[in-house]
This record gives C-alpha cells, sequence and structure tokens, in this order.
C-alpha cells in the first residue's frame, strides 16, 4: 500500500502541483504560519512535473488575488477545495493577463513607488515577463516582490 | 486619441495622421486657431527647449500656457500630493503637458485628470513627443519613412528619445543600428520589443564601421544627470565624438540628427555641412506639437 506522505485535510485548501522548492515561498506569501493550520510536501515525485511540492490547508478558502500571486510563482499549480473529505471544486492556475496591486514594481523611480496608488503589470505569456504598465520596464517573475511579503 | 503618453499607444495610422497634420501646418495648409485654450506646461525637471517649443506651438495656434517649472514654487514643496496638484490645475487648463523625473508619471497623470494630457519626458523612459518630430524629420529629409538604415549614437541607456524612436520606427521596416559604450547599451526591454516587432537591429561600439551606410545619424548627448557617480560620467564623457572627417564618402541623403542640448558629442564644425540637420530638426519640433495638441483639443 502507498504510503501517505501528506495527510489528507476534513475542510480547506489543496493547492497542488506546485513547482518544487516553491511551497515555502507561496506560505509565506499566503501568511500561513501565523494561524492557519497547514501541511507542506516537498520534492514529492509528480508524473506530471518530475518533482513537486504541495500545500493542504485547514478551513481556508484562498481569494482570487492569492491564486493570480500563486499562479505566476508556479503556473503549474492546481487548487482543490475539500468539504468533508470530498473534492467540491477543482481548478488549474490562470495566468492573468493585467496584474492589479499584487506587485511592487522593482524600479525605484518608478510613480508606483512614490505615489498611494496600484501597480498594474502586464503579463507576457510567451515569454512570462511581467511589464509595468506606469515606467514600462520588463521583468521576469523572479526579479519582482509580491506586496504581501512587505 | 485622448492622450500621449507613450509611442506604444500609437499605431501606424495614427503616426501617420500626425505627422501629416503636422505637414499640413506647416505648408500653411491647415490653420488651427484655439484661442482661449490653456494648456498647463508642468516641467517638474528642467527643460528649454522642449518646454518653449511647447509654448510656441500654443502661441502660433492662438492659445495661451501656463508654465510651471520645478516643484519649489508649488504645493508639492508643501507636501500636497500629486495627484491633488494635477487636479487642481486640471481646473484652469485645457491640456497637461508635463515633464517629470519619474518613471510612469505622466501615464498616472493621465488617470488622475479629464483633460488630455501629453508625456513630454518621464525620466529614463519615454519622450513620445521628440520621437514624432524625430519622425517628422526623417520623413522630410528622406521623402519616406519605410526601410531606411538608421544609426543611433552616444548614451542609448539612459537617453529615452532613443528608447520612444526605437519603438516609433517599429513599423516602417527599419534597419536600426546601436552604438555605444557597452555599459550605456540601448534597455534589454526595448530590444525585446523590437525583437517581437522584428526589427532588424545590430549593436556595436565603433561608428566608423557604420556611417557610410547611413541615411540618418542620430546623435545623442552623455547625460551627466543620469549617473549617480560623476567618476562614471567622466570615464564615458568624449566617447563617440562626431568630427567632420567621419563624413567623407557618406551617403548623399544622410542627415544627423541630434536631440539637443549638443555638449561636445558632435564638432561644431559638422553644422556647415548638408548632413546637420539638428537645428532644422528643433523647428520641425514645434510643427509637431502644434499637430499634437491640436489633435488631442479636437481641433483636427
Amino acid at each position: 500500500m502507498k504510503e501517505m506522505k501528506v495527510q489528507r485535510i476534513e475542510n480547506g485548501t489543496v493547492i497542488d502541483h506546485i513547482s518544487a522548492g516553491k511551497a515555502l515561498y507561496i506560505a509565506q506569501l499566503l501568511h500561513l504560519a501565523e494561524s492557519s493550520l497547514f501541511v507542506i510536501g516537498s520534492n514529492l515525485q509528480s508524473s506530471k512535473l518530475g518533482k513537486k511540492d504541495i500545500i493542504k490547508i485547514e478551513n481556508y478558502q484562498l481569494s482570487e488575488a492569492e491564486k493570480q500571486s500563486i499562479a505566476l510563482i508556479s503556473p503549474s499549480a492546481s487548487f482543490t477545495e475539500i468539504k468533508n473529505y470530498n473534492v467540491v471544486n477543482k481548478a488549474q492556475a490562470v495566468i492573468p493577463e493585467l496584474i492589479m496591486e499584487l506587485i511592487v514594481c522593482p524600479n525605484h523611480n518608478c510613480i508606483t513607488n512614490k505615489e498611494i496608488m496600484s501597480s498594474c503589470f502586464k503579463m507576457n505569456p510567451r515569454n512570462m515577463t511581467l511589464q509595468c504598465a506606469y515606467c514600462e520596464k520588463k521583468y521576469t517573475i523572479d526579479e519582482v516582490t509580491f506586496k504581501k511579503l512587505l | 486619441m485622448k492622450n500621449l503618453i507613450s509611442m506604444r499607444d500609437l499605431d501606424k495610422a495614427d503616426i501617420i495622421k500626425l505627422l501629416s497634420t503636422a505637414e499640413k501646418i506647416e505648408s500653411g495648409e491647415l490653420k488651427i486657431n484655439i484661442e482661449g485654450k490653456l494648456a498647463a506646461l508642468l516641467f517638474f525637471e528642467p527643460s528649454t527647449r522642449t518646454l518653449f517649443s511647447f509654448d510656441t506651438a500654443m502661441k502660433k495656434m492662438g492659445g495661451k500656457s501656463l508654465i510651471m517649472t520645478g516643484t519649489g514654487t508649488t504645493s508639492v514643496s508643501k507636501g500636497e500630493s500629486f495627484s491633488d496638484t494635477l487636479m487642481t490645475i486640471s481646473q484652469y487648463a485645457d491640456i497637461i503637458i508635463q515633464r517629470s523625473p519619474i518613471e510612469g508619471a505622466a501615464r498616472y497623470a493621465s488617470e488622475v485628470v479629464d483633460i488630455p494630457v501629453v508625456n513630454a519626458g518621464d525620466g529614463a523612459n519615454q519622450h513620445p513627443t521628440q520621437a514624432l518630430l524625430d519622425l517628422y524629420s526623417i520623413m522630410k529629409t528622406q521623402g519616406t519613412l519605410e526601410s531606411l538604415k538608421i544609426g543611433m549614437v552616444g548614451d542609448l541607456k539612459f537617453g529615452r528619445t532613443v528608447h520612444s524612436l526605437c519603438q516609433a520606427l517599429a513599423d516602417f521596416q527599419p534597419e536600426i543600428h546601436l552604438i555605444s559604450p557597452t555599459h550605456l547599451r540601448m534597455p534589454q526591454h526595448i530590444l525585446d520589443d523590437m525583437d517581437e516587432k522584428e526589427i532588424n537591429w545590430k549593436e556595436g561600439e565603433r561608428l566608423e564601421n557604420i556611417i557610410k551606410e547611413l541615411d540618418i545619424l542620430y546623435v545623442t548627448r552623455i547625460q551627466k544627470e543620469r549617473f549617480a557617480d560623476l567618476d562614471d560620467y567622466k570615464k564615458v564623457k568624449g566617447s563617440y565624438i562626431l568630427s567632420r572627417s567621419m563624413l567623407n564618402d557618406v551617403k548623399k541623403n544622410l542627415k544627423i540628427l541630434h536631440p539637443l542640448p549638443r555638449v561636445d558629442e558632435i564638432d561644431t564644425d559638422v553644422d556647415a555641412t548638408e548632413y546637420a540637420y539638428y537645428f532644422p530638426q528643433a523647428r520641425n519640433g514645434v510643427f509637431t506639437r502644434q499637430a499634437i495638441i491640436a489633435t488631442l483639443l479636437g481641433e483636427v
């Protein structure tokens, strides 16, 4: 019998198929350590990805903004909502074309870092680069900071 | 067209329409009367030529300008937010023409106010009216914008005019030669843009290798104010100076453009040659800006 590496949850959310090594970053982004009951599995075997991470969070529903952030960090991620140990909803991460408020522009001379205002980035899915709608600079995901981490 | 913020916002048809309007204004075929209209020229960064050029453009069409330079004389220095300043000024003026050292400031201004906003330069980002007057100058001197060989030399990293010009040329199948010191290369995001538009571009460090093939040579100043460290500025200051002797055997139709002010990157004895076009280029700026203002005010 296959050993359960990450225990089941009764109610909550499973974030599966996370790119290996990204789960801790996502947990930090969601501030899980502050109040949530959660488990993380890292470097688990995956037929799709080779290796993957997984996060299971008790009594937690992801907001759309959180799903967008996770999609940017790990486009392969999937979200499963659990009720009474049953799957009630499952969805694949979708990379948004326009990302409002979630990201801090790394350009210190960008207006979004000078005024009290929302940031706005356009995602180019072909090369996975983000372009600031204001200063027009382009960045990779690894070069930007997500606002909730501040 | 409600605002002019970035060359990225304009397609080929928009560009051709603006240039055609400028041409009609210059020839006298089109007479615009904007008497009673007021432009707020908000220049949060030093400028002489662009400021005067816009002011001249307004006055030649019968309009007037409110001119604000720096932030010392405004409520910004008293701690007023930028958006409040803009909102207040928009109650007086019909159009805002803004230069700022902060990148994206013009885009933000266009979201805050209901009147048209023109970006007269935002940090190292965009300078679309300069790009349009450059295109107008190229069109006037070459008779076409299509399939030209264009060299850009000098500070390509911080020089926003060349950033906007690369984007402005995107729809006209140019061959662009970028000549700069390694650490003043064209930023990667502009190179990526050119790749996306399938523009044929090449990089080099020596002007002599390419000058004989060019239709247009666009020279830029190494800008002191863009350097945090003065020593870094001194290291590159003298690089890429265009002298008269370098113009032997160039193409007959070559024209040298420069956004001005010039420091020492073009020797003054080049001015008398048939290739120098930087002063007429500045004059073209007035017609182009008249066309932009008239279009945004709904007069065309």
